[in-house]
């Protein structure tokens, strides 16, 4: 059957198998490949996206669960201001290396800030260890995020 | 700066200027672009060999200035996050006297004979030399151009040249005010002579090197835009995941897919000799009907393998002797006439890449030719293998190469494009294969598991008289690239076992080449020296032990005759606090080493609690790598480096039980996180020196600075990595 779900403000139908993983309708069948796979068993965080705001792995996540929630990407968190905020402090910082898990560090970067705008350093740990980031960019993340909630 | 991360088949050669000077040196070509416009074609050198036959001009790099201005430089270094798409340019853009921005680089397409690596000798991007090799050429490169303007618009001026600069991308004529823009010049320089004698900046003139830069590519790495091997989407892909035989060198037996077929959005099942694939409408559908699937395999030979077999296969090699990798004094003697000595073995495992990107490549075959997509260190090599794969000569298959979302060396290999063409055989139109991670882990190319058996004797003052390793393992070289395999010795195999810092009268060191039945192995983040300065740095380190010295001072004891080293040594221990107090539990090491032609010393302050848990708080290094180029990109660099080796030091282990990988996925191949980052710190020495690498180095240095501070804070000392939580249990 077909869903309807609600991504970046629009609104899309999929006819796809209704345990077939969000992560695969955004990649394959709608083209937003910013959301990237890194392991399909939220053990990385490389497919996190918002679900009604809350950093959510798209890998685990079937279709048939979503049902009228707002889907947010990479492709426009820049349009909220903590995604903007966010992904300036990463350039400024330079953090990204590989840039392969930056999508996923900056969409759980943007939920933590928008619900604790000061985030101590454990706040940070907490927050972003689900994340692996290969390239070993944690310092820089640690600092764009601190960066990011003084701006 | 646009980059270009499209790469068409041998289009370079038609591009070639008509040549219309040589210069002495015989590197550089000049000539002129269609539409009018200065092309330069380079050939970076290959090693000392290569300079001295200059006889025949093979270029591997371009540099365009066009009529409208805008420098484009075609270069075969892909980017993989380390910076090289910044660091480059700047050389071209420091002598040329522009901006960065005005330059744009283009990526090489696939082509063996004008893009090799002038320090592999093929097409590679790889062994951290990428600023190394171009240090030279590209600076010359950008000074010559900019000799050639300069001397065009002196001609139309009828000026002395002398009475004219350059800046910001245009010709001055001072005396009078007058300017006119490189693009203005740029059909008139193709008709200059290439000037015989180049003239390089001196280090205090730079502007640009030495500088932060800021990276080129990076915005559309935060904003989703950026196109990856695994996010390409030619008109009609299909997505298929595979299964290889779990058991290296094992055959498919039998497959059943009626399940399979049933599994909506399946189109397809392809079984090849050694693996069967799901081809779907999309990966969610691609991995259900894999799981539907009922495969059977036939083992083959290889179906008890262990890592302890490995293992002492490898022990026993080192009891035989080995190729000498190098030999100082007389080791016997001075052993025999020692006062102390100190005798023991060292190993570490086989490591997965686990690059972020699981492996992916996109094939579509068509009758006489084929397309690819993909994210690869080695263009050329994917363009030979997938050619032969697929029965076509090379110029048939076209590869387009994409950024690369981590390379470690996992991406030099061809074999997941030779695993897309295999599957595009059997598909009508393209097909995208995506490695599961498990099938990343249980399938990758592994950093070889090498064993060490090492020693040497100290006279009555604790100061060491003989070192003797021989050590064994298997020789990524020796497969890559055969040719450099020479002798029994290979340069990877042994950087960071020969050639020490140290003052080591009496000096051996041989290899065991000794291949793992079935296991294959590859290059990794620092591969050899990865090895060996653990081996090296945590001896040395015992052997300071052995003589009851503080590690740092026992080091630089025997420094005396390289100041380099001494100085990054001396400034890390300053930097780090040294000697100064720390609470219970916890302990500093030191490593110091000299790789990929840097000098680099780290300190680590490690905690070790009750349970045995290790946690590394604070790392200091001191860098020695020459002229630093982009001096934020090597902070970066050494910062990853870091959290790589720690990686490795902490976890890093591929075990082999019944033939088959035992770790899948990163819950038990684990990586460092956030919560177990350490603050990093480091310290670059000025220098004048030419710059060395800077992409791997830093890995090596900090497994033993890591186990170091574990002896200084326990008294254990590890001899093999991972580290043993067990062993480390006080309470």
């Amino acid at each position: 059957m077909a869903f309807l779900i609600k991504i970046n403000g629009n609104t899309h139908s999929v006819d796809v198998d209704g345990h077939t993983p969000l992560l695969w309708v955004l990649r394959d069948v709608l083209g937003m490949t910013g959301t990237k796979f890194g392991c399909g068993m939220a053990l990385c965080g490389a497919c996190t996206v918002h679900i009604n705001g809350k950093p959510t792995r798209s890998c685990v996540t079937p279709i048939d669960s979503i049902g009228t929630s707002e889907i947010t990407t990479i492709e426009a968190i820049g349009k909220t201001a903590v995604g903007a905020k966010i992904q300036k402090a990463w350039l400024d910082r330079e953090v990204v290396q590989c840039g392969y898990c930056q999508s996923g560090q900056i969409m759980s970067a943007s939920a933590l800030l928008a619900s604790k705008p000061h985030p101590t350093d454990a706040d940070i740990d907490h927050a972003m260890s689900g994340n692996i980031c290969r390239c070993g960019t944690y310092v820089r993340i640690r600092d764009a995020i601190k960066q990011a909630a003084s701006s | 700066m646009v980059i270009d991360q499209k790469a068409s088949h041998t289009s370079g050669l038609a591009e070639l200027p008509s040549a219309n000077g040589l210069s002495r040196r015989g590197f550089l070509q000049a000539g002129a672009v269609a539409g009018g416009g200065l092309m330069l074609s380079l050939s970076l050198p290959f090693g000392n060999r290569e300079a001295k036959a200059a006889d025949v001009f093979v270029p591997n790099a371009f540099i365009r200035i066009g009529s409208d201005g805008q420098i484009v430089l075609t270069m075969p270094y892909v980017e993989m996050g380390q910076g090289t798409y910044t660091s480059i340019p700047m050389l071209i853009a420091e002598e040329l006297e522009v901006d960065l921005k005005q330059i744009r680089l283009e990526h090489a397409p696939p082509n063996e004979k004008l893009y090799a690596n002038p320090l592999l000798g093929v097409q590679a991007t790889g062994n951290s030399n990428a600023i190394r090799g171009a240090w030279q050429p590209l600076r010359q490169a950008g000074a010559a151009a900019k000799t050639m303007l300069v001397a065009a618009a002196a001609k139309k001026w009828n000026v002395d040249p002398a009475s004219c600069r350059a800046q910001s991308g245009e010709v001055l004529h001072p005396p009078t005010g007058r300017s006119i823009k490189y693009g203005a010049l740029a059909a008139d320089a193709a008709g200059m002579p290439v000037p015989e004698k180049i003239a390089l900046k001196r280090p205090q003139e730079f502007k640009l090197i030495g500088t932060p830069a800021k990276r080129l590519d990076t915005p559309a790495k935060v904003n989703g835009t950026a196109v990856y091997g695994i996010d390409v989407r030619p008109q009609g892909v299909k997505i298929a995941t595979l299964a290889q035989s779990p058991v290296f060198g094992g055959r498919v037996k039998s497959v059943d897919d009626t399940a399979a077929k049933t599994v909506k959005g399946v189109r397809q099942i392809v079984r090849l000799d050694d693996a069967v694939a799901v081809v779907a409408d999309h990966m969610g559908a691609a991995k259900k009907g894999m799981a539907a699937l009922k495969i059977e395999w036939d083992d083959g030979p290889h179906a008890k393998l262990s890592t302890e077999d490995i293992a002492r296969e490898l022990d026993q090699a080192t009891l035989r002797s080995g190729a000498v990798a190098q030999n100082i004094g007389d080791v016997g003697k001075a052993m025999a006439s020692a006062a102390t000595k100190v005798e023991t073995l060292y190993q570490v495992p086989f490591l997965a890449h686990a690059t972020m990107e699981p492996m992916n490549c996109t094939a579509h075959l068509r009758k006489d030719e084929c397309e690819i997509w993909i994210g690869s260190q080695a263009v050329a090599r994917v363009q030979a293998l997938a050619a032969k794969a697929a029965g076509l000569s090379p110029e048939k298959v076209i590869v387009h190469n994409h950024l690369i979302g981590g390379g470690f060396g996992r991406r030099l290999e061809a074999d997941g494009a030779v695993r897309a063409i295999q599957i595009a055989q059997h598909v009508d139109g393209p097909v995208k294969v995506v490695w599961t991670r498990e099938e990343d882990i249980q399938h990758d190319m592994y950093r070889p598991y090498w064993v060490d058996r090492i020693s040497a004797g100290l006279d009555y003052k604790g100061r060491p008289i003989a070192w003797n390793n021989r050590f064994a393992g298997s020789s990524v070289i020796a497969r890559w690239l055969p040719p450099a395999f020479k002798g029994g010795l290979d340069p990877d195999s042994t950087e960071g076992a020969i050639d020490l810092v140290y003052d080591l009268p009496n000096f051996r060191v041989e290899y065991v080449r000794v291949e793992p039945p079935g296991i294959p192995t590859a290059f990794w983040r620092s591969v050899g020296p990865s090895h060996n300065v653990f081996v090296t740095e945590s001896f040395i380190d015992e052997l300071a032990a052995a003589a009851k010295q503080d590690p740092v001072a026992y080091r630089l004891a025997l420094l005396d005759k390289a100041p380099r080293a001494k100085a990054v040594l001396a400034l890390a221990a300053a930097k780090a606090g040294w000697g100064g107090q720390l609470p219970q539990g916890l302990g500093r090491g030191v490593a110091l080493q000299f790789v990929f032609a840097t000098y680099m010393a780290q300190i680590a302050e490690v905690e070790v609690s009750k349970d045995g848990a290790v946690r590394v708080h604070r790392v200091v290094c001191a860098v020695d790598c020459g002229i630093p180029v982009n001096p934020d990109t090597i902070r970066a660099q050494i910062q990853s480096a870091i959290m790589f080796g720690i990686t490795a030091a902490l976890y890093g282990n591929i075990t082999i039980k019944n033939g088959r990988v035992e770790e899948t996925n990163f819950d038990t191949y684990q990586i460092l996180r956030m919560n177990e980052a350490p603050a990093v710190e480091v310290h670059i020495v000025e220098s004048r020196e030419s710059p060395g690498g800077m992409g791997e180095a830093g890995t090596s240095a900090i497994v033993p600075a890591v186990t170091n501070a574990i002896f200084a804070a326990t008294g254990k000392r590890l001899r093999k990595t991972p580290i043993d939580i067990a062993l480390l249990k006080s309470g």
